[in-house]
Parts: structure tokens; C-alpha cells; sequence
């Protein structure tokens, strides 16, 4: 078995884990290449069914391309879709110019926790990365989230040879991540080998592309050519710039990515 | 086509303040495997904080690791070399923080110690090298840094490595390589330093190049563990993941613990990239069965020629990385494979103190952090090798509550024994059952019985009279007419055993070594008790239905609960 193979092997056995073990179990969907490998993964894992809904937490912000992605995707699929968005705050005028932080809290981070509450979520699959920055590094895969959707990163249970901690007080929630383990180039190879199909706003249009996905305002492009998935590969391997440098969000504080997420962003 | 690389998973490992983090900064830094903004943000907090550049920062990601310069989780971080990819954990060395270095090394293949060349080897670094022999890490590289501090002296680099050395002889574990390296200054660390020409062998790259991955799972006989059984369309699919050996369409196969015997009839898929009809070790599949038993989870799969071990009594070694302590006598739930089962500790025959060795004597329960050999019951028999036999099927976590609080590996299996408590004096040993709970199991609508709170007591201690389902008075006796011994116990105490010909009626209440009581009012009954058992058939049932109507009341002491 090689590598992609042995990653992919593992996160089925992820996916496996979390619809047997809880019974209101919901996957997020932020529409880029992670997470759409993850549902590529579901399909696997299920033999072609998807047995739980996908959730995508809209922020009114995405860049249009992505709206038009998730809405045919999710007809082509045949997937239960939540689309949630936090009307309450959006009503109230949030948005960047707030302050960028600020507004990922309200839009991201508490809409994921309505969402939650609304649905009643036992068990969250996302599709978050140890490579993409130092908070996630230090994900377990399956991660405890109190009341408050909180992350008590401090006091992590140890989790060995894949027993997982699946067990929790009611009212808390499980983050499930299945794809933790790859890094940004596995997961390019695996679209590459499954075909998977993909937002094209990751290839280069007029020398410009981009990396990673979010909200419009926080989200920029780099200089490329890349217009294909193995000109993407070869580009990503000669560069020393990060994953997440185009977004604005993680450059606010030294410790940005580490206030969001304990507060229980994705 | 290009070959996919190799990837190999090392931990990192050492006392608190040996340099792990720095020396894996460096490793990074001079594999150029940074990204560009990672030295740029060390740097910005560097100077935001007033302290000098660490690498360990690069590493350390959250605020508190950087403010307080420890490491608290695990991260894993990847570089390349032309051999090939490597993922990087370092595991934090605070002992505060011990379950999340379990965390960081269950799930690697081979593993660094660092050892500070100032302070030689320490508690961490003893603990951390018996944990990597108890999690089966078997490639062990040691790393002695901070030679600067010690002017590169190969003297004291020697007495260093003969320390370590004997520690891990002692663990029947070897060293690969001994390497001294400068972290900070990058000596011996991607390249050969010329500071130490003493030193023959290579950096700490070429030592974990020289390092072999596994192949044997394939080889080894099959364990399919069943995840769970689906049945979204027409096919019923069972799905798991292949831990050892291999499997093929039409293969004959068992199904452990029932011994179901049946045949592959499919390797299902959903792609058509993964139509195959064979799988390996490591493969995450789904199959269809010729006969459709019911199947559930935690069953395992495997080939008619080589089977499992199946038992309730488990002897294993044990690590303890809970807050509140092993108690003999709570209910944990263990999970082997996918199975899960309610267990507790039966027997705790060695605590041992991972930082020198030493056993602890004289202690009953197994604290944070402490290591032990003891004795498991399941609530039921499970499957399962021995960790020497395969690692994958013979490795287990207890869960506390609601987290997994320990780990552990089989050693063996406990034939088939049941378990007493025992009386003892000099060389008398009288056993009991008065202590077992009797359940009504309200699921199954019959009465079981749990063999609990088991342990010997010798003449002088004081017993343990009141129970879940039992309360007996501070002074009664205990007759055992099969085995001819009367034990007497006296304001709660063992007081003496004794042969049953010299019991003399003496008014206080008796039991039987199961807890019934004895209707016993004179010397007269007693005579008559053991006359009536002497000139019993014990073989017959009737007789004995009949012997215990009229001798014995079961719930004078004790009541049934519902469970």
C-alpha cells in the first residue's frame, strides 16, 4: 500500500468510527479542497450514500464561485445540505470592517454554534489540517468541545493506536477530523488520482490563483500559472510561502488561529 | 509512473529542557522543510516578548509553550530527505504533560531520545524510554545535545552513552545510533560537524536514514476486526480495517469469538479505482458474506488455521495516564480492536517506578503516570493476540468516565480460573465466595453472579463486611463443610481459622463461604448440619435443593440488586 493509499485507508477508518459511535452526526462543508476530499472520502467510506448532512456555515461573504460550486455539487450528490448563516449578526451590520476577528467570531465561529445547538450535533466532521498552522498541529482526531463549543487545548486526553475518545458528558460535542494527518500536497495528489472535482478558483486565471479558500474580503490570490492539479503540485513544491498566507484572519495576532479556534472555530 | 515515497514516523522524546524542540527547529530549518512565514512569525514573537529566537517556537505554536518555553501537546511536522519523507513528533518532556507524550509516540514507528550532555540522563528521559518499550518502538536513535555546553568532550559524551546504554539493557531494548549534537548550532544535526572528529559516525539525518520500515503485517495471520455492518441498499456490507495479513474473494474465513464459519463472497467498492478482489493489512474494506449470519462490531475475522486467543483474564502491563488513580476494585471500560468491554483490575502484581525501575512495594492502587504489571477481568471473553505475537491485536486503552486514561499491551492469557477470595493462616487457606455481588440482570431476566472485591486477608485484617449486596454482622462464622474449615470473625476482623470438628456452637450467626445464612440455634443443629451433609449424595442435585431449603436462608445478609 503507499502513501495516499495508507492516509486514505486511515481516514475511512475515521469516518467509520464517528457514524457508528454518534447518532446526530453532521459533516461541515466549507466548499475548498479539504473539505471536498472529505466528502469524496464519506462517499467512499459508505459505499455511495451519505448517511449524515453536510453543513455549510455561509457567512454572506464567500466568494460567488463557491456559492454556485456548493449548490450544484450538492443537486449532483444528492446530499442532505444545511446552509446556516448567523441572520441575527449579519442584521446587526457584521462584517470585516469590524475588525477581522471579530467577525470570523460572529459569522464563523457562532454560527457553527447554532448550528449545532439547532441540530442537536453529537459529532462534527471537519476536514482541518496538522500542517496548516500550529493550533491544529496539535488536534487530536477526535477532539472534546464543552457547552460552549469551547477547546480546552491545555488539557488534551492522550489518544493512542486509534482508540478514540468517543465518549462525553451530554450537551458536549466531538470534533471529528478525518484528514488531519495529510499534508496540502497529499491531498492535490489524491484529487488528482480520484478526479475529484473541485472549485476552479484554485487554478490560475490571468496569472493569479488561489490557495486557500474563505470570505472574499480576507481572502487574496498569489502570482501563478498553475491551471492544472499536477502544475498546482509541481508549484506547491518549490514554495516556501504558507497554506494560509492569503488569509487575513491568521495574521491579526501571533496567536490569531489559537483565540479563534479555542473558542470553537473550525 | 512515479514510485509514491516512503514516509517514516519518528518521535521525538526527553527529559523537560533536553532541546527536543530545538533540535527538530533545526532539523526543519535545515531541511529548508520551513515555510516562509514560520521563521518571520518566530521572529515577530521573539521580539514582541523580548526574549531571544528559539526555535523551539517554530514548534511550540500555542501562547502558553512560548511564554512559558515548555511544550505542552504534540505536534507533528514533516521534512524530506532524498531517502525519504519524514513526519516529526515532538512529544512534550514535562511529566505534567505525559499523556500527550504517550499521545505523540503510540503513533510512531521509531523514535529520538534526547539527553542534555550537562545533565546526563534524568527521570523523563528513563520514563520516556520505558513508555517507547512498552508502546513497541523498537528503533531507537539517542540524540545527546547541547555539546557546546560541555566543549564537545568526548569523555563525558562516552560516560553519557554507557549510562543510557545499561538503562535500556535493562529494558531488553538497544540503541541504534548514539549522536552528539549541537541543536542550537546546528552541529551533527543535517550535516556532519567537524567540531567533534572524535565522533565517527554521521548527523542525526544520516542515522534516521539508516532506520528500516516495517513490512511484516502482511505476513502475519489475518485479524479483520468488524466495524460495523451496513445495509444501505440490497448488500449487507461488513466493513473494518484489516490489522494483520491479508484476504481474498472465496477465502474461507471465521468468525471469532462464535466460530461462524463462512466465505468471502465480495470486496465491495464505490470508486471504481478500488474494484479489487484481494486486501491487505493496513486497507479499510468492506465485505459481503456467502452465509448472512448475524454479524455485529467488535467480532474479528479471521482464517480457519490460525485463531485468536479468546478469554476473560488478561495479564498485561499496563501505563496509568489518568487523574484520579487505578482502583482495584472500579469499573473501567476497556477497547481492544472494536471491542469494548466493561473490565477491572483483578490483581496488581507489580507497580514499578518508570524513572529508576524500582518496583513500589506495598501499595494498592496504580497512580498518574505509574506503570504496572496486573491482572485483567472483562466482563466477558474478548479476542485478542499477544502484543509480542502482533502488536496491532494485542495492544488496549482503559477508559475512566468519559477519556481514555490508560494503555497497555497483553503479555498472556489467564487459563480459565475462578476467582476467590481467600482466608489464610500459616499454611491454611480457606476460600470464599461471601464477597461476590449477585445481580438481577433485568435485560436477561436471570440472576448473575460478579465475582468482585476478590483478594486474600490474612488472620488479623479486617474484612470487608459490608458490600453492594451484602452486610454482615461485625461477629459471625463461616463454615465450609466441603472444605472442613470454620473461619471466625470478630469485630469485623479475621480472627482465627479453624478445622470444622473443633467449632463448638457459640451463638454467634454463621454463614456458608457463599454468604447464606445458617439456620444454626444450638449445638444440637450444628450437629445435625453436618451430619445431614456427611450422609449426602453431593452429586445430586435434588439432595443438595433439598439440604440448602432446609439449612439455609440466602437473603438473612444479603439481597439481590438489579442490574
Amino acid at each position: 500500500m503507499d502513501h495516499i493509499k495508507r492516509l486514505e485507508a486511515q481516514s475511512i477508518y475515521i469516518l467509520r468510527e464517528a457514524y457508528r459511535k454518534f447518532g446526530k452526526l453532521g459533516m461541515l462543508w466549507s466548499i475548498g479542497k479539504d473539505s471536498t476530499v472529505l466528502l469524496w472520502l464519506a462517499k467512499k467510506a459508505f459505499f455511495g450514500h451519505c448517511p449524515f448532512p453536510f453543513i455549510h456555515v455561509d457567512t454572506s461573504y464567500q466568494i460567488p464561485e463557491m456559492i454556485a460550486f456548493r449548490d450544484k455539487t450538492a443537486e449532483e450528490y444528492k446530499f442532505d445540505l444545511i446552509v446556516h448563516k448567523n441572520e441575527e449578526a449579519l442584521k446587526k451590520g457584521m462584517g470585516p470592517e469590524k475588525g477581522r476577528l471579530v467577525c470570523c467570531k460572529a459569522l464563523k465561529t457562532e454560527g457553527l454554534s447554532q448550528v449545532t445547538e439547532k441540530y442537536g450535533f453529537e459529532g462534527l466532521i471537519l476536514g482541518i489540517r496538522r500542517d496548516e498552522e500550529g493550533s491544529r498541529s496539535k488536534e487530536r482526531v477526535f477532539s472534546i468541545r464543552n457547552r460552549d463549543s469551547e477547546w480546552d487545548y491545555t488539557n488534551q486526553p492522550p489518544e493512542l493506536w486509534d482508540q478514540f475518545n468517543t465518549d462525553f458528558p451530554k450537551g458536549y460535542h466531538i470534533r471529528i477530523h478525518p484528514i488531519l494527518h495529510w499534508d496540502e500536497i497529499d491531498i492535490w495528489e489524491y484529487i488528482k488520482r480520484e478526479n475529484i472535482p473541485l472549485v476552479d478558483l484554485y487554478f490560475a486565471k490571468n496569472g493569479r490563483r488561489y490557495r486557500s479558500l474563505g470570505c472574499a474580503p480576507c481572502t487574496g490570490t498569489f502570482e501563478s500559472t498553475a491551471t492544472t492539479i499536477q502544475e498546482i503540485i509541481d508549484e506547491l513544491k518549490n514554495t516556501k510561502e504558507s497554506e494560509r498566507s492569503g488569509r487575513a484572519q491568521d495574521q491579526e495576532d501571533s496567536y490569531a488561529m489559537q483565540k479563534l479556534r479555542k473558542d470553537g472555530y473550525m | 509512473m512515479k514510485k509514491t515515497r516512503e514516509v517514516l514516523r519518528i518521535v521525538v522524546v526527553g527529559h523537560v529542557d533536553h532541546g527536543k524542540s530545538t533540535v527538530i527547529g533545526r532539523l526543519l530549518c535545515d531541511t529548508k522543510s520551513l515555510p516562509d512565514g514560520a521563521v518571520e512569525k518566530v521572529k515577530r514573537i521573539s521580539k514582541e516578548s523580548g526574549k531571544p529566537f528559539e526555535f523551539a517556537y517554530l514548534l511550540d505554536a500555542f501562547e502558553e509553550e512560548q511564554k512559558q518555553g515548555i511544550t505542552i501537546d504534540t505536534t507533528q511536522l514533516q521534512f524530506k530527505t532524498d531517502k525519504r519523507d519524514y513526519v516529526i513528533i515532538d512529544a512534550p518532556g514535562h511529566k505534567e504533560f505525559l499523556k500527550n507524550m504517550v499521545s505523540g509516540a503510540a503513533s510512531a514507528e521509531a523514535a529520538l531520545l534526547i539527553v542534555d550532555a550537562e545533565e546526563g540522563i534524568q527521570e523523563q528521559s528513563k520514563r520516556h524510554g520505558y513508555i517507547l518499550s512498552l508502546l513497541g518502538i523498537e528503533k531507537i536513535n539517542v540524540v545527546v545535545s547541547k555539546m557546546d555546553l560541555i566543549d564537545y568532550s568526548e569523555e563525558k559524551f562516552n560516560t553519557i552513552k554507557k549510562d543510557i546504554k545499561e538503562f535500556f539493557s535493562s529494558l531488553d531494548m538497544s540503541v541504534s545510533e548514539f549522536i552528539p549534537v549541537s541543536g542550537f548550532l546546528g552541529e551533527n544535526i543535517a550535516a556532519k560537524s567537524d567540531k567533534m572528529p572524535w565522533y565517527k559516525g554521521g548527523s542525526v539525518l544520516d542515522a534516521l536514514d539508516k532506520f528500516e520500515t516495517e513490512k511484516g503485517l502482511y505476513d502475519k495471520e489475518l485479524r479483520l476486526p468488524i466495524q460495523d455492518v451496513y445495509k444501505f441498499d440490497n448488500r449487507r456490507i461488513i466493513t473494518g480495517r484489516i490489522e494483520s495479513g491479508s484476504l481474498k474473494a472465496g477465502d474461507e474465513i471465521l468468525i471469532a469469538p462464535t466460530n461462524k464459519v463462512t466465505r468471502v463472497k465480495t470486496i465491495e467498492h464505490w470508486s471504481e479505482l478500488d474494484k479489487t478482489d484481494r486486501a491487505y493489512a493496513g486497507m479499510s474494506i468492506g465485505i459481503t458474506l456467502e452465509d448472512e449470519f448475524f454479524n455485529k462490531r467488535g467480532e474479528i475475522i479471521c482464517h480457519k488455521t490460525n485463531l485468536p486467543l479468546i478469554g476473560d483474564i488478561l495479564d498485561v502491563n499496563l501505563f496509568w495516564l489518568g487523574k484520579e488513580t487505578l482502583n482495584k476494585s472500579k469499573k473501567y471500560k476497556l477497547k481492544l480492536l472494536t471491542q469494548e468491554v466493561e473490565c477491572e483490575v483483578l490483581a496488581i502484581s507489580k507497580i514499578i517506578d518508570a524513572s529508576n525501575l524500582e518496583t513500589i512495594e506495598n501499595r494498592d492502587v496504580i497512580k498518574t503516570n505509574d506503570v504496572a504489571e496486573v491482572s485483567i477481568k472483562t466482563s466477558h471473553k474478548i479476542c485478542f493476540d499477544t502484543f509480542s505475537q502482533n502488536p496491532n491485536t494485542g495492544r488496549f486503552v482503559l477508559v475512566d468516565g468519559y477519556t481514555v486514561a490508560g494503555g497497555g499491551i497483553v503479555k498472556g492469557i489467564k487459563e480459565k480460573q475462578k476467582a476467590f477470595s481467600r482466608f489464610m493462616k500459616d499454611g491454611t487457606k480457606m476460600s470464599v465466595s461471601c464477597f461476590e455481588d449477585y445481580f438481577y440482570m433485568v435485560g436477561e431476566g436471570t440472576i448473575k453472579l460478579a465475582a468482585n472485591n476478590v483478594r486474600d486477608y490474612d488472620v488479623g485484617e479486617v474484612i470487608a463486611i459490608k458490600g453492594e449486596t451484602y452486610s454482615y454482622p461485625e461477629n459471625f462464622n463461616i463454615i465450609d463443610l466441603h472444605s472442613g474449615y470454620a473461619a471466625k470473625v470478630r469485630g469485623a476482623e479475621l480472627k482465627d481459622i479453624i478445622e470444622i470438628d473443633t467449632l463448638e456452637f457459640d451463638y454467634f450467626p454463621s454463614v456458608n463461604v457463599k454468604g447464606a445464612y445458617i439456620k444454626l440455634y444450638s449445638q444440637k443443629d450444628l450437629d445435625d448440619f453436618k451430619q445431614d451433609y456427611e450422609a449426602m449424595d453431593t452429586g445430586d442435585h435434588n439432595k443438595l435443593a433439598e439440604f440448602a431449603n432446609k439449612w439455609l436462608v440466602f437473603v438473612r445478609y444479603r439481597t439481590i440488586k438489579y442490574r
